[in-house]
């Protein structure tokens, strides 16, 4: 956990108090709407299909349990008692009054919460693994260069009225949990030859209705210079990203139209020229953000201890969550638990106030008082010592979140949809739910093993539909709700987007059209340990594009 | 329009030039940038009264390296709100080329940018409404520090912030 200051607090309580003069010239009308839109933005207000919604920042995915408790207060006090976590580390509420979001900054701000930059065509919340600092295969904690990045772009003066929104995700383990490839700039820390710790620098990813793959920009940055070299980018992306059509605003296009060895020449050489100046790292002020990231005390524990071994063979449903739920913890006898936030029936990715609260007890109790939130949109329990994983789980299972579906196909990544969004051309939560109902038997999802489902309400891809392994585009045709199906996508270190199955299919046969492309999967696989993404990777999407046709 | 200079609403001593108007050559002036370009850097020495170019943001501060001597003025232009290439522009004009004349925001300039654009390098401003110019001092002053540095003036990351063209500041400049 990152502990803040004197200086953190009074900066987001300032923040607070300047949202509030803002929002109180805008209701006396001497701002216009037009001028209100990025001023809003910025402190991650959206005006949407029913009402405004409020975009709240979690940086880097981590929460302690107080904050949590704060976000599930907001969600009481001002809402309608439940929030939604996007893909970027960030939870939403749909129904706060526009008059009432001054009030709810100021609250956030009392536990060092805040929707600085959540939105808005600006230098979005650093997004980064969430299993950061637990994860054993990771170089070293990458939330503490995320904090780094999180000071570095929070009111940028010259950064904040981009062409477009600017995303960054940083990952420090060689299996990606923070798709940094799909992001507008990537950040993995590698080490060199020399055994020195810097950033391998990827640009120009990112999905939406032009997808493209991050392209490498810098193979090994020293990490005195990332500041300077962000900057390096960023502005050269300020001057010349186009302006012209929203569309094409992205770095992504840059990149695409210039190439990525013109970009590296402009970016280089203006770094050349600020790279020793005042935006280099200097030790004491990264010694000084390191020393405020607090960490459990391990106990000396051994993996597997009797008591887990036993509950593990008395208990059969307690076996399932578990080998679904729980993965290696980088201390001994501890366990990263995995909530998942995708319960049968319900819209994925939303949680209620009371599950809030009963999360941030278990917290407290059983993982240093830490929560972490994923880009998958389910919740983490970090730090579990493993003989307390089966009170654990039947807490959680009392509280209904101890769903056995992590990364099954249950286990969707969908946008809000038509149900919420202004943008949405077609419902995605139905969809989401209707597929999860179709596979509610754990034991037939299991035996279809890991697939990632990614569902998207329109062409922007909220759901990250190019890389789900099963990817579902909901777009209109002739007023009426179609969905195009893509296979064979990824968002981790392999990156790919999935390749379209054939024409769109109207709604109501979206579920069936699924099953059977399941099915077909289960038929087709040499193994069962062949995961169905491998499966399309080894035969392509032709021998599943019979699943489009129902056989009546 | 409003006018602020030194923090304070004053008057504008510039003549600020359309396309194919001659050029005074006994006035302060703001010129087209195809004008200056028009001229070379030498003709220009002559001119004993202040000279300056509108820059349009979508052209490199670059063009602008062989005359920067003879300029006391460069005015950027936000065309619209949102469109911030002109920050960009302001800060490489007072880094890279270190130009230290006057760097004045034109277009639709308004209250929430202020301290965006004296943080960019920005000392001048074309206000589109009273309102907000008679603001300006309060809007500077509505964080006490910033994260990052935006100028070698900020020293460090994590610095107080001291608003520029306070009255406690001109009062200390004249004491001295």
């Amino acid at each position: 956990m990152y502990v803040y200051d004197e200086f953190d607090r009074t900066f987001i309580a300032e923040r607070a108090a300047q949202f509030r003069d803002q929002v109180a010239r805008r209701l006396s009308g001497e701002v216009t709407e037009d001028e209100f839109k990025p001023l809003r933005l910025m402190n991650g207000v959206y005006l949407q299909l029913h009402a405004y919604m409020l975009r709240i920042a979690i940086p880097y995915g981590t929460l302690s349990s107080n904050q949590l408790r704060k976000i599930a207060e907001i969600g009481r006090v001002y809402d309608r008692g439940y929030g939604h976590f996007t893909t970027r580390q960030n939870i939403q509420f749909n129904w706060i009054k526009l008059s009432d979001m001054p009030d709810v900054l100021v609250s956030l701000a009392e536990a060092g919460l805040h929707a600085i930059q959540t939105s808005g065509n600006c230098i979005r919340n650093i997004t980064t693994d969430q299993w950061a600092g637990v994860a054993p295969d990771e170089i070293e904690d990458p939330r503490f260069w995320a904090e780094v990045l999180r000071q570095w772009s929070s009111l940028h003066p010259e950064f904040t009225f981009l062409p477009r929104k600017f995303k960054i995700a940083i990952t420090a383990a060689p299996h990606d949990r923070a798709a940094i490839k799909v992001h507008d700039v990537g950040l993995r820390l590698v080490r060199n030859d020399a055994g020195e710790v810097g950033f391998q620098v990827l640009v120009g990813g990112g999905l939406g209705r032009s997808p493209f793959i991050g392209k490498l920009l810098r193979d090994f940055l020293p990490k005195e210079h990332l500041i300077s070299y962000l900057e390096a980018i960023l502005r050269t992306y300020n001057a010349h990203g186009r302006r012209d059509n929203i569309y094409k605003a992205r770095i992504k296009i840059l990149v695409h139209e210039i190439g990525v060895e013109k970009l590296k020449a402009d970016v280089e050489k203006e770094w050349e020229r600020i790279r020793d100046g005042y935006l280099k790292l200097d030790d004491a002020f990264l010694a000084d953000i390191r020393s405020r990231f607090i960490y459990p005390a391990y106990e000396t524990l051994e993996d597997e201890p009797e008591g887990l071994k036993r509950a593990l063979a008395a208990d059969a449903r307690f076996a399932t969550w578990h080998r679904n739920s729980v993965a290696p913890h980088k201390a001994p006898g501890y366990g990263i638990v995995t909530v998942s936030l995708k319960p049968i029936g319900k819209p994925p990715g939303d949680a209620t106030s009371g599950q809030l609260d009963a999360l941030a007890d278990l917290a407290d109790t059983y993982s240093a008082g830490e929560i972490r939130v994923g880009h998958e949109q389910n919740l983490v329990l970090p730090h579990v010592r493993q003989q307390d994983l089966y009170a654990l789980w039947q807490k959680l299972d009392a509280a209904g979140l101890a769903t056995p579906n992590v990364n099954l196909i249950s286990d969707s990544i969908t946008c809000p949809g038509l149900d919420y969004c202004s943008l949405a051309n077609a419902r995605s939560i139905p969809i989401a739910t209707a597929i999860a109902e179709r596979f509610a038997d754990h034991d037939k999802a299991r035996s279809v093993g890991r697939l990632h489902l990614n569902i998207s309400g329109c062409i922007n891809a909220c759901g990250h539909h190019h890389v789900g392994h099963i990817g579902i585009l909901g777009v209109e045709k002739n007023d009426r709700e179609f969905y195009q199906i893509t296979l064979g996508g990824k968002a981790d270190e392999d990156a790919r987007f999935g390749d379209l199955l054939g024409p769109a299919i109207p709604y109501e046969e979206v579920v069936d059209t699924i099953e059977r492309i399941v099915n077909r999967y289960l038929d087709l696989r040499q193994s069962e340990t062949e995961l169905f993404v491998d499966t399309v990777k080894r035969l392509g999407v032709e021998p599943f594009k019979e699943a489009l046709h129902a056989v009546h | 329009m409003p006018y602020i200079k030194k923090g304070e609403i004053a008057d504008d001593p510039y003549v600020r030039l359309g396309g194919d108007e001659p050029v005074p050559t006994d006035v302060p002036v703001i010129v087209p940038l195809e004008w200056l370009l028009a001229q070379t850097p030498q003709s220009l020495e002559g001119r004993n009264v202040p000279l300056g170019v509108a820059l349009p943001n979508d052209k490199p501060e670059s063009l602008l390296e062989p005359y920067l001597p003879r300029l006391s003025l460069i005015a950027l232009d936000f065309p619209i709100y949102r469109d911030g290439r002109a920050f960009t522009q302001a800060r490489r004009l007072r880094e890279a080329y270190g130009f230290t004349g006057e760097i004045r925001a034109e277009g639709d300039v308004l209250r929430d940018q202020f301290l965006f654009m004296v943080r960019s390098g920005f000392d001048a401003f074309e206000v589109k409404k009273d309102k907000d110019a008679k603001a300006f001092a309060e809007a500077l002053q509505e964080f006490s520090g910033f994260y990052q540095p935006a100028g070698a003036g900020d020293a460090h990351f994590r610095f107080r912030f001291a608003p520029p063209f306070s009255p406690a500041m001109k009062e200390g400049e004249s004491d001295a």
